[in-house]
Parts: structure tokens; sequence; C-alpha cells
């Protein structure tokens, strides 16, 4: 099982929002009707540029009952192998693109009493779409959201004046900062807690809400990280016999890939565990990115996530 | 209409029948001549023309007759259809996964008309035709879980997903095992499969969840299960087990070939789009020994199967006792010859029973 | 009173541990006759000072040294229903941090477990230690009457009368064992009852 089910669309709009983040709309080629989705679902959009296709996780922003056209937000990240790069410059209304079935890995609980929502950055988009889903389901939740400066809000303008009870912004440029010991006291039992942002803030979150007596299980989290680009690599592929290179702008799910080798992926950003690889012989360092693997498992040695980890060193055979 | 519904009885004077249609049909469970537990998944995208995997939902000549005796279970035991307060949401992916399926899939049988969220559901079999209003309970007569379960062969499993689990969360569950959804609703995977013998051990379940977490929208998979029922008996629950188990008791050399019959899951796996819940559905197929006989392949390999199976699963099948008889009886079908790789009849290729 | 080492089971039966204090906004303990030796062993002042302890004594001699604790809230009660109101309000006021001890024997802990359950916490964080009686709390599934504290295998439904084996498989919802008509099969034939571990 190589990824989801695909969907052709074509680009109909293209919305800079600021210096950093575009919106992009995509309806299906066919005319028909998309999937529906559930409120933190992504997708994942195919790239193709040259002989290597990249495939990034994008979360969805749209209204998950809206099947006429999905929606996504990109940051352009100057520093990353392209990724970003290629959708803000290259990507044009009428184009059309590959994307996959909705996906989701950082789904509501609806069992929970109130659902409490910590974005920071651009991971304000699954909220958007599990707002919409809330709201049409008369759900409790509360939303707090932090900005760098109040040009680079995206989205700040819509929330504040649909959901003006509900959504409290923050701006790291006017020392505003989330009081979160306070933000925990006091929240009824049976409220989970939603976080998607910068690694640090997700740790933050998570730190200290179990420091506070919060179950691990009302405390959810998602971060897709970029493939970084590297020092190239070279692998021995042992079930299929192959021995590939790992461009500096590949991954090493991306390498297979461009060999024909079939290997499982849905998320491609380190957190859905689907392309854990056990790794056979090594001689050098694991370049360990991902966070699906535990400390120990990254110390270990024996396995690898493709998607997102690099490989420095003389020897590295994979069971693939 | 292109199917011809029986009028039969899964209880008292077990009139049910398979028509020679029915029993060519019939999912025989064993791809070799032995068994093992296995996560034996494929994907669910059809099959073979009119075989049990060729629509998303079967529909077969017992539909009619099936829902009347699910409706005969739900009046004595309301505890039999349950949804936790969470799972409404998962219950209008099911009705809507079920309605677009069917009404796909058997034009001639079922109508969905759609504007906007005003649907309009024709069942022709059943003499249905209910206007209701898309994520509006106020406007069916049964949650929507119910109300699309009492128009649908097999048992429903609505499977909650989250802390790396799958939660029984909801279910309609009359043509069971011998498990009860009362006793087992808001388990996780590991807990209600607790009872299995043997799968725990060999990592099975591990294994299993695994690959049910990742099943995906548009993605569907299946397999099969199966076991053992003197009768030809739906409801074989555990609330009810103190009534049906001496029907165990009854067989004779005379009549078992009638009354034996061979129970078969086709058991699918759906993920809900608006819910991201997983629908497992429990479709069973009964037939008798005698029937299963008249194709050669199945009577060679069922008496192999069942001459080997492991103590702990002939026990925990519930046939541990009536084993010996079994055989005596399958013994006379098998002849030893080789039997073809894989479920299917293969009538043109597999000689008939050597005497 | 040595702690009972129950036999490896299947997945479905509860694991019980030992309690340990754990950081929360507030502590509420529940339990029952020698589950006071559990609060004794894990109270400190720190964790008093935010505690509500609700005891259910069955007999047992350990309300004055439980009193003695001077937790925040105290009380000892005749029952579970005597005392279930109480726990409701009790979680119903609640705010996320709250921690759950529950102590004694199976069925206060299972019956305490599923209101804490109900009113927002997952099971995996409500914290357990059997003591005392091993007896079960048993369902019939077919009439679905509970019988208390049922220390043999097969033993008869206090409801319908139908001899039950005793089966390891457990609903956290029912705060129940399964039992299921032992001579189903053979009308009659109802073996001699002995102790579940025995």
């Amino acid at each position: 099982m190589s990824g989801a089910e695909k969907i052709a669309v074509k680009v109909t709009d293209v919305v800079p929002l600021n210096d950093l983040v575009t919106r992009f709309k995509f309806e299906r080629v066919d005319g028909g009707l998309l999937p529906t989705f559930s409120g933190g679902a992504h997708t994942v959009v195919e790239m193709p540029e040259g002989d290597i296709t990249r495939l990034n996780p994008y979360s969805l922003m749209s209204d998950p009952m809206d099947q006429s056209a999905y929606t996504i937000s990109v940051r352009r990240d100057d520093e990353g192998r392209g990724g970003s790069l290629f959708m803000h410059n290259k990507v044009k209304v009428g184009d059309e693109m590959t994307i996959s079935y909705p996906v989701n890995l950082f789904s509501l609980d609806l069992r929970a009493k109130k659902h409490l929502f910590l974005a920071g950055g651009i991971g304000i988009t699954p909220f958007l779409a599990q707002i919409k889903q809330l709201e049409r389901f008369n759900g409790n939740w509360e939303l707090h959201y932090a900005c760098r400066t109040e040009s680079l809000g995206s989205y700040v303008d819509e929330l504040t004046s649909h959901h003006p009870n509900e959504t409290h912004i923050y701006y790291d440029d006017q020392d505003d900062k989330i009081d979160l010991l306070n933000l925990l006291d006091g929240q009824p039992l049976g409220t989970h807690i939603y976080v998607c942002g910068p690694k640090g803030m997700i740790d933050w979150v998570r730190n200290t809400a179990a420091a506070e007596g919060w179950p691990r299980e009302a405390i959810h989290y998602e971060e897709f990280l970029a493939p970084q680009p590297g020092k190239p690599f070279e692998v021995k592929l042992a079930v299929s016999n192959k021995v590939i290179q790992v461009g500096e702008q590949e991954s090493l799910l991306e390498a297979m890939e461009r060999e024909g080798v079939d290997a499982p992926y849905l998320c491609r950003g380190g957190a859905c565990g689907q392309c854990e690889t056990r790794v056979i012989d090594y001689t050098g360092n694991f370049i360990h990115r991902d966070h699906w693997l535990d400390d120990d498992e990254h110390a270990n040695g024996e396995k690898i996530m493709p998607c997102v980890s690099r490989f420095e060193g003389k020897t590295l055979v994979l069971d693939r | 209409m292109t199917i011809q519904f029986n009028d039969e009885t899964f209880r008292d004077d077990y009139s049910f029948y398979n028509s020679e249609r029915a029993i060519k049909r019939f999912p025989f469970p064993f791809h070799e001549d032995s068994y093992m537990y296995s996560v034996n998944m494929e994907q669910h995208r059809g099959g073979p023309v009119d075989s049990v995997y060729e629509k998303r939902f079967d529909v077969d000549e017992h539909y009619v007759s099936e829902m009347r005796d699910r409706e005969m279970v739900l009046a004595d035991d309301p505890l039999r259809c349950q949804s936790l307060p969470h799972m409404t949401l998962a219950g209008w992916d099911l009705l809507e996964l079920i309605m677009v399926s069917k009404s796909e899939d058997y034009p001639d049988l079922f109508e969905l008309h759609r504007d906007g969220n005003n649907w309009r559901w024709v069942n022709k079999p059943l003499g249905i035709d209910d206007s209701f209003v898309f994520l509006d309970e106020t406007t069916l007569p049964y949650g929507p879980m119910e109300y699309i379960t009492r128009q649908a062969q097999g048992d429903f499993c609505v499977l909650d997903q989250r802390d790396d689990n799958l939660w029984m969360d909801a279910g309609m569950v009359t043509t069971q095992a011998d498990w009860s959804l009362d006793f087992d609703i808001g388990m996780n995977f590991f807990e209600w499969h607790a009872p299995v013998p043997l799968a725990h051990e060999k990592g099975i379940f591990v294994r299993a969840l695994k690959f049910l977490l990742n099943i995906q929208q548009g993605a569907p998979a299946r397999r099969l299960n199966w076991t053992m029922t003197v009768n030809p008996l739906l409801d074989t629950s555990p609330e009810n087990y103190h009534k049906w188990g001496i029907q165990k008791t009854t067989l004779t050399p005379e009549n078992l070939g009638a009354k034996q019959h061979l129970r078969v899951e086709l058991q699918t796996f759906f993920r809900l789009p608006r819910s991201n819940a997983l629908v497992f559905p429990i479709r069973c197929y009964l037939c008798s020994f005698q029937d299963l006989m008249t194709v050669p392949k199945w009577g060679r390999r069922l008496h192999r199967v069942i001459r080997d199976l492991p103590e702990e699963l002939a026990t925990y099948k519930g046939f541990i006792d009536n084993r010996p008889m079994m055989l005596d009886y399958l013994s006379k079908f098998d002849d030893g010859l080789p039997t073809s790789d894989g479920i299917w009849p293969d009538f043109e290729t597999e000689p008939a029973l050597q005497t | 009173m040595s702690k009972f080492q129950f036999p490896q089971s299947i997945k479905s039966r509860p694991v019980y541990g030992t309690l340990e204090p754990r950081e929360g906004s507030a502590h509420l303990f529940i339990a029952d006759a020698h589950g006071a030796e559990a609060i004794l062993d894990v109270a400190t002042t720190s964790l008093m000072a935010k505690a509500h302890i609700i005891y259910i004594p069955k007999g047992e001699a350990f309300e004055d040294d439980l009193r003695a604790l001077n937790a925040a809230s105290f009380y000892a009660g005749p029952s579970y229903a005597a005392a279930e109101q109480r726990i409701h309000k009790a979680l119903a006021d609640a705010k996320m941090g709250l921690q759950v001890y529950l102590a004694g024997t199976e069925g206060v802990m299972g019956q305490a477990q599923n209101a804490a359950m109900q009113a927002g916490i997952p099971h995996t964080a409500i914290q357990t230690e059997h003591r005392g009686s091993t007896a079960r709390r048993m369902q019939c599934v077919h009439c679905k009457g509970i019988t208390e504290d049922v220390e043999t295998d097969p033993f008869q439904c206090a409801h319908c009368g139908l001899h039950l084996f005793v089966r390891d498989h457990y609903s956290r919802r029912l705060a129940a064992y399964q039992g299921v008509r032992i001579d189903a099969e053979d009308h009659g034939n109802v073996p001699e009852p002995k102790g579940i571990y025995e």
C-alpha cells in the first residue's frame, strides 16, 4: 500500500495572503464531487519537477462538508528543498495536479466535552477545517493562535470576525504570549487539547500539560516535517537487489520511488509510521528527523523512516 | 427484479435454503487444504461476476428474510443495536455509504435521490420510500446507523479510531458468532478479541490492527472468517446460548448433512469520511454440509481442514464434541485427489468424486 | 494484608498496579474495605491537602486511620450505591488535572472507574490497586442481572437462577465479568463449584 488513492484536480484559485503564505484551491478535473473528509485531514500534493516528483502533505482547511473544492495554504520555506517554492513560484490557476484522498492523522476526539486548539503560525490550517466541522454540530471549542506579526497572521481577520468569543490571537512581536498555565487551569473534565505548530511549541504544550496532570490521551498534536536536503549517500536495497544513490535535494523515500521500488507511505512527514524500514546493516551515522520512532529506536540503528531521515557514512543496507 | 427473494426462516422450523446459484457463489473460506489464523486481507474492489465480492455490499436471495429475522431479534432485545453518543456522525457516514453503494450497484432494487441535504431513499424489496434530511436525526424513525442496518444484511461494527487503537463504540449485531455487543461495546481491538485463542500469541492482532488503522478513504479491504453452526441459525448470540446451545447435541449421522452448516463471514472494512471512524461489516453466509458436498473440490478440502484443525480452534469454534461425527460424514467425500489452489469451485477443472 | 497475585490472563481482564502520587490539580480517592491500606501507603501531607477520600468500610476498621490523614474532604458510607451521588458530584465539579486513585475490590474499583470515564478521564489515566477480597462482580449474559461478590466457578445467577461459568472477559462499561450458562449443551450437568483461582 503506497499512499492513499489519487485524485486529478485543477487549480482554480491562487491567493497570496501575505509575504509567506499562499492559498490554493483545487477542483476535480472531471467536474465531479470531491470526497468529504474529517477536520484535521491532509492531502498529499504531487509536485513533478524534472525527473523528481516531490509529494508534500498539506492540511485541508476548507469546510469538510464542501465537496466542490479543497483549499490548502502553503507557507514558503526558502531554506527547504523547494516543495513550497514550487507551489509558490510554479503553480498557476488552470494547472492540473494530482492530490491524494484525504488522510487524517489529527482527528478530533468526538467524545471531548471541549476542544482546546493551540495554533502556531501555519499550524492554523487543520483547525480551520475542524472549527467548521464543530460549528456544524454545535461543538464546544476555543482557539489560541500565536502569530509572528499582525501582517503574518493568516486568517486572523476571518476568525475574529466569525468567532469573536472563541478566538484569541497572540502576536510574538508585541510580546504577547499564550499564558499556558493559566489556560490549562480550570478547564472542565473531558477537555482535549490539540496543538499544531513548530516543534518547540508542541513540546512546550505537551510537557506543560503533562506536568499539570493532564492525561496523555487528551493531548493531540501534529507537525509535518519537510524532508531536509543533505549530503548525497548510497543505499543498498536488499529485497529489490538494487544499489541506489540519494541525491542532495531528494529524500530516501523519493530516491526509492525514482528507482521503481514500491515503498509504503502515507504522510511523508515523519508522523504516520507507514514507511518504517528495517536496517539490515550499516557503517556510519543516521540523521533521524521523524517523530515516529522513539529515542531508543533512534539510537539503536535498527530502523529508519525514509520520508524525512538521512544517512551519512560508508554502508547502509535496508530491508526493501 | 433480478433476484428472487426466498421466503424462509432462520429459527423454529428452519426453512432456510440455498438455491443452486447461492451454493455456487458461497464464499468457501479455505484457499488450501489446511487452516491457521492469518491476516488474510485483500483490497475490496469487486471480484468475479456474481461472486459475493462483486459489489460493495452483497445483496442475495436471503435479503428480505434476513431483515425480517433481524426485526424479530431487535424486538426481543433492543440492546443488539447500540451507538455511544459520539458515534452519531459515523452513523450518518455509514448510512451514506450504504445508500450510495446500493443505489449504484443495484439500481433496480434501490434508489437514492439527493437534493442538497434533502434525501429520498427507496428500498423496493422491503417496500420502503422515505424522505429525510441528511444529518438531521429527527427526520428518521431510528438513529442513522440503526435505520440503514435494519435494511442491510450482516452485522455492522462501527469503530472509533483514537490513541492508535480501534474502539467498538457502535454496532448492529444480530447474526454474530457468539459474541455480545452489549458486553463488548466500548472495548478496544485487543480487548474484544481477548477470548480468541492462539492468535494473540502469533501476533495476528498486532499486525491486523496496524493494517486496519491505515485503511484509507476510497480503499476498502476484506477477508473471510468462518465457524460452524448446527441448524441455519443466524442469531447465535451469547444472550440466547442457553436456548440454542442444546441444538448442537441434536446431530446424528443421518441428519448431519442437512443440519450442520459451515458459517462464513465476509468481513469488509471501510474508512468513513466525516467521522474518520472505520466500519466493519460482518456478513454471514450459511451453507449445509450436503450442499457444500455438491462441489467436489470443497468436499475434499473441508474434510482435510476439519481433520487437521488444532484442538484449541475446534474448541473455540464450538464443534470439538461433534468433530468425530463430522469427519465420518466428510471422509466419504474425500477421495485423496489433490485440490487446486484458491477458494473457487473450479467445476471445469476439478474432477468429480472418485468412488 | 498481603497483595493477591492474579494469574496471567486474557487482554480484556483488568491489570491492577500500585498507587503512586501524581501531579494534579486535585486528588480523588475511592476505596472499599482493605483498599484503605493502599491509600494509607500513598498518602502524603501535600497530596491530602487537595484530596477527597470516599471510603466504603464494609466492616473493616480503617475509617479512623483514613480520617486522621486530614484530607480536604472525607466521607465514609455504607455502600457504593450510597456514595454514588457524591462521586458524580465530585467528578462533575472537577477540572482537568484531577487525579483519580481507586483501591480495594474489583467491584468497587470497576464501578468508580466507569464513573470517572463517563466524566471524561481515559481509563488508562486512572490508577488502581487491588486489595482484599478477590470476589468478582458478574453479569449474567442471558438475563443481564449483576451478581456481586462471586467467589466460585460455576455460580448461580442471583436473578434468573441459571448456573454460570465465570469468564475472564471483562467489560469496563458494565464493571463486570461475563457469566455464561455452563450446562447449555448438557442441561443439568453442573460441575461442583470451586474457588475462581483454585
